[in-house]
């Protein structure tokens, strides 16, 4: 059942929002033994909730499920990691406030890679599984919201998903499976509460089965935040109107069915478009974004040392750095060491300015080359990823640089913290392909508007 | 970007994490790789620029000096296994 209309029967009372609520934690179980979807199924706060559903809300009696690494109160929040086992956060994340606020319903916690850190999300926590895309067991979900994308694919009933994107988080696994998904402008929803993998990169977004269901949440989780210094006090823009679209001339070396499936949706659309070129985004996005992703993701992950909240040992008698050494070692994945690794390398003294500095610099020429293409044009548009959904086994051969470069065409729009929108345009071999609309800050309304170019 | 075992143990050591030997085997061609790749900036000149902390400008936010409402001391310690007289207890400093 659509999204709106649903909402609608709610208030109408046509619906019971616990009968709803019941059979989606019940599908939510079920699908879990095969998918591994959840981390964390929150069935008595999902009761609660469904119990005590504000019918005035615009979001009344919605079922939501939520990326693990956003903090949801008395609610097991890992961000996918074995470190932080047993951790429930004593607060909501602001978003979940807002959310509830408007009617919805809280179902769970979905699996991710841990700490967001991957692209196909295989890379899971230490104890935790990796989810199978919805329309293939054999093939990944993309990454890092996997589990937000395939339950949102899978479900029967009125439902969408808070995920998070840090360099294309959302996109990708909502192209891998078939769904809307949308990352707003950097800064545009409050990331407090959220498990930080870098923080001048991250973005709640919001995941749909379409595109209209992503927007009534954008409705409802904006707003400035003064619990985090990078939130906006800017609203989105009103003005919706395209007038021009450009296609990334350098995104379309992707394979060539991925491109005239690409091709063939512009034109039945009547979309009309340009080509545009972005030589600097193309050529050094996805070593600008990955140099400053890990380098704040290694301070991000020194607070998780045995301390305080999640995995912890008897620490009589035991010396601190060993302590905290032992903890890391044993509870982190392989990735998210890889990560430390790298991010701690980056910054260190002698080596900071040739890469963390640099990156940073070059994210600006990036950001400057996209702001002189919108003024060209009100969206640009190139294939979300270069390639449909992988199988896990081809996906395990690939070396961590290979893993990294499928990012190619997501971490441009991320790194510059540009709103963009995934959209299912078809199918090759029966798995997804994505096509991935940009626009400029704080122009979500134009995304919303890509079907009425005048 | 060359990179030995001394460097990448001293890295892990910073970061701590005790790397075993199996593990130093497979990533020191990895994390080489990798940076052989970032090197790819070294092709574009940056000389005048500013670095962007932020992918949008931001200016420094300052709460008013009021106190505030705030976790109790109980609440605090809900998710913690080591803890002594309403404090956290961690391994020895000293």
């Amino acid at each position: 059942m659509e999204v709106n209309k649903y909402i609608n029967d709610v208030k109408d009372g046509k619906v019971s929002v616990i009968k709803t609520v019941k059979d989606i934690l019940k599908e939510a179980n079920k699908i879990n033994k095969d998918y591994n979807y959840f981390n964390n199924i929150s069935e008595e706060l999902a009761l609660e909730l469904a119990d005590n559903v504000n019918l005035d809300g615009k979001l009344a009696g919605l079922p939501i499920s939520i990326k693990d690494c956003i903090c949801v109160r008395d609610v097991e929040s890992t961000a996918g990691s074995k470190i932080l086992n047993g951790y429930k956060p004593l607060f909501n994340a602001t978003v979940i406030d807002k959310l509830i606020k408007e009617g919805a319903v809280i179902i769970g916690k979905t699996s991710q890679d841990e700490f967001g850190f991957g692209s196909f999300n295989v890379n899971v926590g230490l104890d935790k599984k990796i989810p199978k895309n919805p329309l293939d067991k054999e093939r990944v979900t993309g990454g890092s919201s996997g589990g937000s994308a395939g339950f949102t694919r899978l479900t029967k009933h009125p439902h969408v998903s808070i995920s998070e994107s840090t360099g294309g988080s959302i996109a990708c696994p909502a192209s891998f499976c078939g769904v809307a998904g949308l990352t707003p402008t950097y800064g545009l929803v409050s990331r407090y509460g959220l498990i930080d993998y870098a923080n001048s990169l991250d973005k709640i977004g919001v995941m749909g089965k379409n595109v209209s269901d992503t927007k009534l949440v954008l409705d409802v989780i904006p707003g400035h935040d003064e619990k985090d210094s990078t939130s906006l006090k800017e609203k989105v823009k009103e003005d919706s109107k395209v007038k021009k679209v450009g296609i990334i001339e350098e995104s379309l070396n992707v394979e060539d069915k991925i491109k005239d499936k690409i091709y063939e949706y512009l034109d039945s659309n009547n979309i009309n478009y340009v080509k545009i070129k972005l030589p600097l985004t193309n050529k050094f996005s996805l070593d600008s974004y990955y140099i400053i992703a890990m380098a704040e993701a290694s301070t991000n992950l020194a607070k998780l040392s045995g301390m305080r909240y999640g995995v912890e040992e008897d620490v009589e008698g035991k010396n601190f750095n060993e302590y905290f050494t032992k903890i890391r070692s044993e509870n982190f994945g392989k990735e998210a060491k890889r990560r430390i690794i790298l991010g701690t390398f980056t910054r260190m003294a002698g080596y900071r300015d040739a890469y963390y500095l640099k990156a940073m610099k070059v994210r600006r020429l990036i950001i400057e080359e996209y702001k002189k293409a919108f003024q060209k044009v009100d969206l640009l548009v190139s294939p979300t990823m270069p390639i449909t959904a992988p199988k896990l086994t081809d996906v395990n051969k690939l070396k961590p640089i290979e893993n990294y470069m499928m990012d190619i065409l997501t971490a441009g729009p991320n790194l510059a913290g540009l709103p963009h929108l995934n959209v299912n345009v078809g199918y090759l071999h029966k798995m997804p392909i994505g096509l991935m609309f940009i626009a400029d800050y704080l122009n979500e309304n134009k995304l919303y508007n890509f079907e009425n170019v005048i | 970007m060359k990179i030995n075992k001394e460097i990448l143990l001293k890295v892990a050591k910073n970061a701590r994490l005790d790397l075993n030997d199996e593990e130093v085997k497979e990533l020191l061609p990895q994390i080489e790789e990798v940076l052989e790749h970032f090197s790819n900036l070294d092709k574009i000149d940056t000389n005048k620029v500013k670095p962007s902390f932020q992918p949008i400008e931001i200016k420094n936010v300052f709460r008013k000096d009021k106190s505030g409402m705030c976790l109790t001391q109980d609440e605090i310690l809900k998710n913690v296994k080591n803890k002594k007289d309403g404090f956290f207890k961690g391994p020895k400093t000293i």
